[in-house]
């Protein structure tokens, strides 16, 4: 019986580090050619390890290569993300964790359907909004900048975070709000000395996932912003795209890692506590 | 008050760069790879030497699909940029929305009755009045051969389709990839296109393209067009699926493949690897289409803007654009030939030459044809109908020439 | 259940109070959710071409979409993709994670390997898939230069299979985040119902069918709903990964509605792309939701 566990168990770790090899194969790709010169590259092959590592293709895609006339690599996108980001994360996750507040702790007659209408929002197919957005950002006087893609970003994010956080919610027992409106307790005095500070775990899950949403977006990013306030993904694939005869696959994929450098220390640093939120309750349908 | 600013400032001029009243110039494009980028930065250049600041808007990829995608945004907006890459009937569609200003004191001060080919001049009005500048023509039907391959297998550089295959059979006997190909939609009827003009020739054309007569896109010729352009497959690498442009071209300058079907635009990548035209490469007219010229005019057009100063930048732009100069450097870069009849072709390559000869003698015969690939010829709704039924038909083997041909009749009939 | 409001209990401020705080969020959605949806479905019975134009056409872009062949091919991508992508993602992510499960060392390290593709945009992967899919540049070549030289596989250039290689994509992004939710599930079951099944002496594969695998009956509906949302919205994923080729093979509703609205002036029949799909999506979630809120109101 033991030996018999005992070979189980070297299974299931065969098959867990099989699927690791998975999953890490295209990453393990994207930074090996990213070390590697141009002319390894197109001698040696894909899983090759590099013979000598340089970083002249991380220098270049950050700082020098050029995307039309402007020679500022992608350094100049990465900013305008992380000012994008910061704010937008923030605003829909603070407007979720209201909603889902409300919509679970202080119901009224009608709160289920606009429940159910953020809901519904979230499977619409977000191409319906860009032209109409447009026009309605053109009105506002934000069309092409970084406050009119954080505008964006929020409408179309309060959907889910809201789900996030009316999930969790629900799971807090009424019994402790009762015993705070009995102690005379309002509205806000419940958000913030109850309800907020058991929510770290729903906020960390949101916060996550709002970051990287907001982060990896391309098709706003694309329509809703212009030359000056163009975010990552768009620098990204403007360098991506720029080719001359000798595709620079080494600075593809080096500018790649640094578009996805933010994201990947999110999961890595706060991916416990990603786990751990849904485990709280995120998942209850 | 303000002509008195603008007095001044154009009296400042004279010595140094007016800042202060500086308009701002934003134009969306996608010149990205080499040698457009280049030519990208002359014009930056000559733009600032005017006291106007540049503000680029670069959007690569899909070959303007996502700048278009940025473009009509910007304009629903109500916020458009100065400029914009747009060309052939698209300024017409643009035109109709009423949002493109009018830029005839510019092309009345320098001429442009006179120095633009008539063609180029009917592309660049609306209703009778300009509305875009033009930056260059181009010739699409252009076959790209690598000689030393040819003289390996011992084969001769095609004039006809016959020859072509033969050529390309000898090639393969040789163990040399006949045809560097890159499956995208546009290349896929960019070549189709050379097939059209050299199996149909040029009135056959413009009735299949321009006019889209219906009996002609279903008939017999059609039919063989399509047959002959489906015979080139077995002689192209599984792997030209999606590949760029650049990168086909690469091969034909590498070794690895022996002849491209692309536009003049990738002579720039020969010059940038350092091959010399007429030794390292030959550019020929595709088979069968030497006495046709399909040519792609780029342009830029210019938006209504709501700023006086606005305006200002634009039209130091257009006449930028248009000006000796900037035509000379810039279609050097780029490999296409300038718009100016009176444009000094010296510093030119012989394929330039020809390019530029060739369009002159079949702009008097009547040959001269747009090009429907390079939305030249038709609106983008019928060009795009169009570019699928010949990728679908290129890419499915179980389809025969004959239901292309319908369903190519079916496409042009999109509106 | 008692229920959670007693507004009689408040006064004036505190019953309204609710309804005012949340009006942003109701009219934000109404306005620029709904409001726009309105006007999408309005433009698909326009002629409206390059820009919106409302010239009243009647069905004539619906009539002209079911005649496209394109839109088909598209339609049925998107069954094959989702059933495809849902299925082996759902069995993938709770293999693991029940594996996971088995007090494994390094644990937090191989969850946020497996965690981690989620993080990762497709317009960041798919320049890295695009390569290692590639007959002339990736496994093929690879599988050749090691001997193999008879090992094909030309998925990715092959318009029968394109669209599968957009499934292995897919797979491979959002499988580690179904491990994530069943784990997190798993994580919520009482450790005593185990042991006390195991003391009756049944065997682990046998506690997970029985017992732990239909009590997560909600995490599995809820992973339901992420991964058809996630189905129905892929975009980027086939933009990077085929560009919908070769041809139109790997054509999806999204990108089909894209290219018609936005590269192709055709923005009447882009829109009426787009209201199928949410007359299509529509059918899916509204009773789901209608369950979900008398389940929530009992």
């Amino acid at each position: 019986m033991a030996n018999n566990n005992k070979w189980a168990r070297i299974l299931v770790y065969a098959v867990l580090i099989y699927a690791v090899i998975y999953y890490l194969l295209p990453l393990y790709v994207m930074i090996t050619t990213s070390v590697k010169t141009t002319e390894e590259i197109r001698t040696g092959n894909l899983l090759s390890l590099p013979m000598h590592i340089t970083l002249d293709a991380w220098r270049k895609a950050w700082g020098t290569a050029c995307t039309g006339v402007q020679c500022t690599g992608l350094s100049l996108y990465f900013w305008n993300s992380v000012r994008m980001v910061f704010p937008a994360v923030i605003i829909s996750t603070t407007m979720g964790a209201i909603n889902g507040y409300i919509l679970s702790k202080w119901k009224f007659y009608g709160s289920e359907i606009v429940f159910a209408m953020l809901m519904y929002g979230l499977y619409i197919p977000f191409q319906v909004l860009l032209l109409p957005m447009a026009q309605t950002e053109g009105y506002l006087g934000i069309a092409g900048t970084t406050p009119g893609l954080i505008f964006v970003h929020v409408v179309c994010g309060i959907a889910s975070t809201t789900l996030f956080f009316r999930n969790y919610y629900v799971g807090i027992p009424d019994e402790l709000i009762n015993a705070a409106r009995l102690d005379g307790a309002g509205f806000w005095r419940i958000f913030f000395r109850v309800v907020l500070p058991m929510s770290l775990p729903i906020v960390m899950v949101t916060f996550i996932w709002q970051f990287t949403q907001i982060w990896n977006d391309f098709l706003f990013g694309l329509v809703f912003s212009s030359g000056d306030s163009q975010p990552i993904t768009v620098g990204l694939n403007n360098m991506a795209n720029t080719s001359t005869s000798v595709k620079e696959y080494n600075v593809d994929m080096a500018g790649a890692i640094i578009a996805a450098l933010p994201t990947i220390f999110v999961y890595v640093v706060a991916g416990k506590y990603f786990v751990r939120g849904l485990a709280a309750g995120a998942v209850k349908g | 008050m303000k002509t008195l600013r603008m007095t001044l400032c154009a009296a400042a001029l004279m010595t140094v760069a007016c800042a202060a009243n500086a308009a701002e110039v934003e134009v969306l494009h996608w010149w990205t790879s080499g040698g457009e980028a280049k030519a990208a930065g002359e014009l930056k250049k000559m733009l600032e030497t005017k006291g106007d600041k540049w503000k680029d808007f670069a959007v690569a990829g899909g070959a303007g699909d996502n700048a278009m995608t940025a473009l009509k945004t910007r304009v629903v907006s109500g916020n458009p940029p100065s400029a914009a890459q747009v060309k052939g009937p698209a300024i017409q569609e643009w035109g109709d929305q009423g949002v493109l200003a009018n830029i005839d004191d510019v092309a009345n001060k320098n001429n442009w009755n006179k120095v633009l080919p008539a063609v180029v001049q009917n592309t660049m009005k609306y209703q009778g009045h300009y509305v875009a500048a033009p930056v260059n023509v181009h010739r699409v039907n252009w076959l790209w051969v690598n000689p030393e391959l040819l003289k390996k297998a011992n084969a001769k550089v095609p004039t006809t389709w016959d020859e072509f295959f033969k050529t390309a059979d000898a090639l393969q006997k040789a163990g040399i990839q006949p045809v560097a190909y890159g499956g995208q939609p546009w290349q896929d009827s960019t070549v189709f296109e050379d097939v059209v003009l050299g199996v149909g020739g040029a009135d056959f054309f413009k009735k299949a393209f321009v006019q889209l007569d219906q009996a002609t896109l279903k008939g017999a010729t059609m039919v063989k067009a399509l047959e002959t352009y489906k015979k080139i497959k077995p002689y192209t690498d599984k792997n030209a699926a999606g590949r760029d442009w650049n990168l086909a071209t690469a091969m034909v300058i590498n070794g690895k493949a022996g002849m491209q079907f692309m536009g003049d635009w990738a002579k720039g990548e020969f010059l940038a690897a350092g091959k010399v035209p007429g030794k390292d490469f030959l550019c020929v007219p595709a088979p069968g289409t030497a006495k046709s010229y399909t040519f792609n005019i780029d342009s830029f057009i210019f938006f209504k803007l709501k700023n006086a100063d606005g305006a200002k930048g634009q039209n130091d732009l257009a006449e930028t654009l248009v000006s000796p100069e900037f035509q000379q450097v810039f279609n050097l870069n780029k490999g296409s030939i300038p718009v100016r009849l009176d444009a000094d072709m010296a510093k030119f390559d012989d394929c330039g030459k020809e390019s530029a000869k060739d369009f002159a003698t079949d702009n008097k015969s009547g040959t001269l044809v747009p090009s429907f690939a390079h939305g030249m010829a038709a609106h983008s709704a019928t060009q795009g109908a169009i570019f699928d039924v010949v990728s679908q038909f290129w890419n499915d083997d179980s389809m025969t020439a004959q239901q292309a041909a319908a369903k190519l009749a079916a496409a042009a009939k999109v509106n | 259940m008692i229920q959670s409001t007693r507004p009689a209990q408040y006064g004036f401020a505190e019953r309204w109070l609710p309804r005012l705080v949340l009006a942003p969020s109701f009219l934000l959605s109404l306005v620029f959710i709904y409001g726009f949806v309105v006007w999408n479905g309005y433009l698909s019975f326009t002629a409206s071409s390059l820009l919106p134009r409302y010239e009243w056409v009647g069905f004539h872009q619906y009539a002209r979409l079911f005649a496209n062949d394109r839109w088909w091919v598209a339609v049925f991508n998107l069954f094959k993709f989702g059933v495809l992508f849902i299925g082996i993602s759902m069995l993938v992510g709770i293999f693991l994670a029940i594996l996971l499960d088995q007090k494994i060392r390094f644990e937090g390290f191989i969850r946020t390997v497996y965690l981690y593709p989620m993080a990762l945009s497709f317009i960041v992967t798919g320049t890295a898939w695009k390569w290692m899919l590639n007959p002339g540049l990736g496994l093929e070549k690879l599988m050749h230069d090691w001997g193999w030289t008879s090992f094909t596989f030309d998925w990715l250039v092959n318009p029968d299979m394109s669209i599968y290689t957009v499934v292995i994509a897919a797979i491979w992004q959002s499988s580690g985040f179904v491990m994530a939710l069943f784990l997190a599930g798993l994580r919520g079951i009482d450790d005593s119902i185990i042991k006390a099944a195991q003391i009756d002496g049944a065997t682990l594969p046998r506690i997970y069918w029985k017992i732990i695998l239909p009590a997560m009956r909600p995490v599995f509906f809820s992973t339901l709903m992420i991964l058809a949302h996630i189905a129905i919205k892929s975009f980027d994923l086939v933009v990077a990964l085929t560009g919908g080729g070769p041809g139109f093979s790997s054509d999806v509703p999204a990108t089909y509605m894209y290219a018609m609205a936005f590269t192709r002036g055709e923005m009447g029949l882009g829109s009426a792309s787009a209201m199928m799909m949410l007359l299509s999506v529509s059918a899916v979630i509204v009773p789901y939701l209608y369950s979900e809120l008398r389940r929530g109101s009992r």
